[in-house]
């Protein structure tokens, strides 16, 4: 499959906070044709730690994409049929404006000056893209996790925009649990000497903090019975206890491998800034009951949850299914059973891809 | 495909003879909702074939996925919490097809279906067929048959009803009952259906009948 991968530019772009940031860009790339009727559309939201490199093999890195299993010609997100986009959010550090771009007006990176950011923000930006494209309707906008909160926020805030949204195992609104361990990560960053109150571009990042902070994600992304499954109380290449405090069992060793490697690849401003937008993202904010503020939205739902999800649990998407059907909305629902905790949407994905291969193929039918 | 509801002899539709009567009954493009929809069939065949705006809930998670997977908007859910959140009116049908005995609460869903629907059809297996009854007398066991196959601790019915007690319970709800439809296999009974018919439909709207939806 040919990866497309690109840079928007726009000259500014309205943040929720009432600032203005200008000019930005928009990284994404793009799988598969746009039809004539441009109505096969299709945009990926990646969750909090993802990028625009949704699917196939990177030209640069030579990795597949986050979303590989779930997008490719004959995959649930069918290439052959459908025109399928994915970009980097406002705010990142993979190629779209983020604090760790640089500020045209000091020629310095943003760091903190950079302006805190909302899931709404994002989705506009996102939203300045598909205007660009020319693509008037898209067929469907999904995601996991954060990318869940934007397609939501999408059908909400664009509903003539939006024919179909697959909001997978997200929320309207975080909890005090879920803002609870994004504020430990944020702390552990900031609590880091090298972070330098953001200033350590061009000198060591607060690879410690950042790294600490990752392995708190990790561990809500997985459940007890995957990590009892993947790595019990086993030792790492030894017999027995070392009596110290380096790596003695291979969660200990998983943890610090998974968070070493995350700092080579993302900043830790961005963070703080893209953990702030999930906290901060309620749908109700100023719209009333969550009823109330889905009445806009005009798509068909496909909402997926799953069973050993609990940062994310069913709960959060069932009152999402329950506001939609209080509005009389074209709602499917259902929670799949898996093992893996939050990460099932990426990586237990047989059922979810039925799911959406077969929801997809029956919204296109009625557009068409 | 369908069944002409007033012929003696009725076409199966998708297996079932009484698929066939709610397929004739359903009006074209109208909203319908089906409880306990498995795997979503006869939705998928109402949307497919009569253009209705087709929803489905079901409880068994296996069953939602294929219902989704075939393009049917299903969610998973029990069928008394299914139907609490929407608003009155929201569909043109509520079909419960086989499973108001298998429901805790039959009363309540009977008349949470007509708040939501205006109109219910339910369709429900006949405690009072004569093999039904000849098999207890003679066995002097809880009946089993081709329509009450389990035994009594595998039984997903909990409640055990015939045509007389639905039409009594009807006439309690102050429910109008506009058709009724008897079938014994694919033969239409209109003859003592208490006794001859193994299965029952019903077309149901609320309140007097001059008080009907049009």
């Amino acid at each position: 499959m040919i990866v497309e991968a690109h840079v928007a530019r726009f000259d500014s772009i309205s943040l929720d906070s009432g600032s203005t940031l200008a000019p930005i860009e928009i990284a994404y790339e793009t799988y598969g044709e746009l039809n004539g009727a441009k109505s096969n559309a299709i945009l990926v939201e990646h969750a909090f730690s993802g990028d625009a490199h949704a699917a196939g093999i990177s030209p640069e890195t030579g990795k597949p994409g986050w979303w590989d299993n779930m997008i490719g010609p004959g995959k649930a997100f069918d290439t052959s049929k459908y025109f399928v986009i994915c970009t980097n959010v406002l705010g990142g550090c993979r190629g779209t404006t983020g604090p760790s771009s640089i500020n045209p007006t000091t020629g310095c990176p943003y760091a903190m000056s950079f302006p805190v950011l909302t899931i709404g923000d994002m989705v506009r930006a996102q939203k300045m893209l598909v205007d660009s494209l020319g693509i008037g309707r898209l067929l469907a906008v999904t995601g996991g996790s954060m990318g869940g909160m934007q397609a939501l926020e999408w059908a909400v805030a664009y509903p003539d925009r939006v024919v179909a949204a697959i909001p997978i195992a997200t929320t309207t609104r975080h909890s005090a649990q879920q803002i609870a361990f994004n504020e430990v990560g944020r702390q552990a960053i900031m609590a880091d000497p090298d972070w330098c109150d953001g200033n350590y571009y061009g000198k060591n990042p607060p690879a410690r903090g950042l790294s600490v902070a990752r392995m708190v994600g990790h561990i809500t992304y997985m459940s007890d019975d995957s990590m009892r499954e993947k790595f019990g109380r086993r030792l790492r290449g030894k017999e027995n206890f070392g009596f110290g405090f380096d790596v003695d069992f291979e969660v200990e060793s998983y943890l610090r491998y998974r968070g070493s490697q995350f700092v080579g690849r993302f900043d830790a401003n961005s963070y703080l800034y893209i953990t702030k937008a999930m906290d901060y993202f309620d749908l109700t904010n100023g719209r009333g009951s969550l009823a109330t503020a889905l009445e806009p939205a005009r798509a068909r739902f496909l909402v997926i949850s799953f069973s050993s999800d609990w940062l994310y649990p069913s709960y959060q998407s069932q009152e999402i299914v329950r506001a939609l059907r209080s509005r009389n909305c074209d709602v499917a629902y259902v929670e799949l059973q898996s093992n893996y905790g939050h990460d099932s949407f990426l990586v237990d994905v047989a059922e979810q891809a039925d799911l959406v291969r077969g929801f997809l193929a029956s919204t296109f039918e009625k557009v068409q | 495909m369908s069944a002409q509801p007033d012929q003696a002899f009725v076409r199966e539709l998708l297996g079932r003879s009484d698929y066939a009567i709610i397929g004739e009954i359903v009006e074209p493009r109208t909203r319908v909702l089906d409880l306990g929809c498995g795997e979503g069939e006869l939705l998928h065949w109402l949307a497919a074939n009569k253009g209705v705006d087709a929803r489905g809930v079901e409880i068994d998670g296996a069953r939602v996925q294929r219902a989704i997977a075939r393009g049917v908007s299903v969610f998973q859910s029990d069928i008394d919490e299914g139907l609490a959140d929407y608003p009155g009116g929201a569909f043109d049908y509520v079909i419960l097809s086989q499973t108001l005995q298998e429901t805790r609460d039959p009363r309540r869903v009977l008349r949470e279906m007509l708040r939501v629907g205006r109109r219910g059809i339910v369709a429900f297996p006949n405690f009072g067929h004569w093999r039904v009854r000849t098999a207890m007398l003679l066995s002097g066991r809880a009946p089993r048959t081709s329509l009450f196959p389990y035994e009594w601790y595998e039984s997903p019915n909990i409640h055990f009803l015939t045509v007389q007690d639905f039409e009594s319970l009807a006439a309690l709800e102050k429910v109008t009952i506009e058709r009724r439809y008897f079938l014994s296999g694919n033969r239409r009974i209109t003859w003592r259906p208490n006794l001859f018919a193994e299965v029952a439909i019903y077309l149901l709207c609320n309140g007097a009948p001059g008080n009907r939806p049009r």
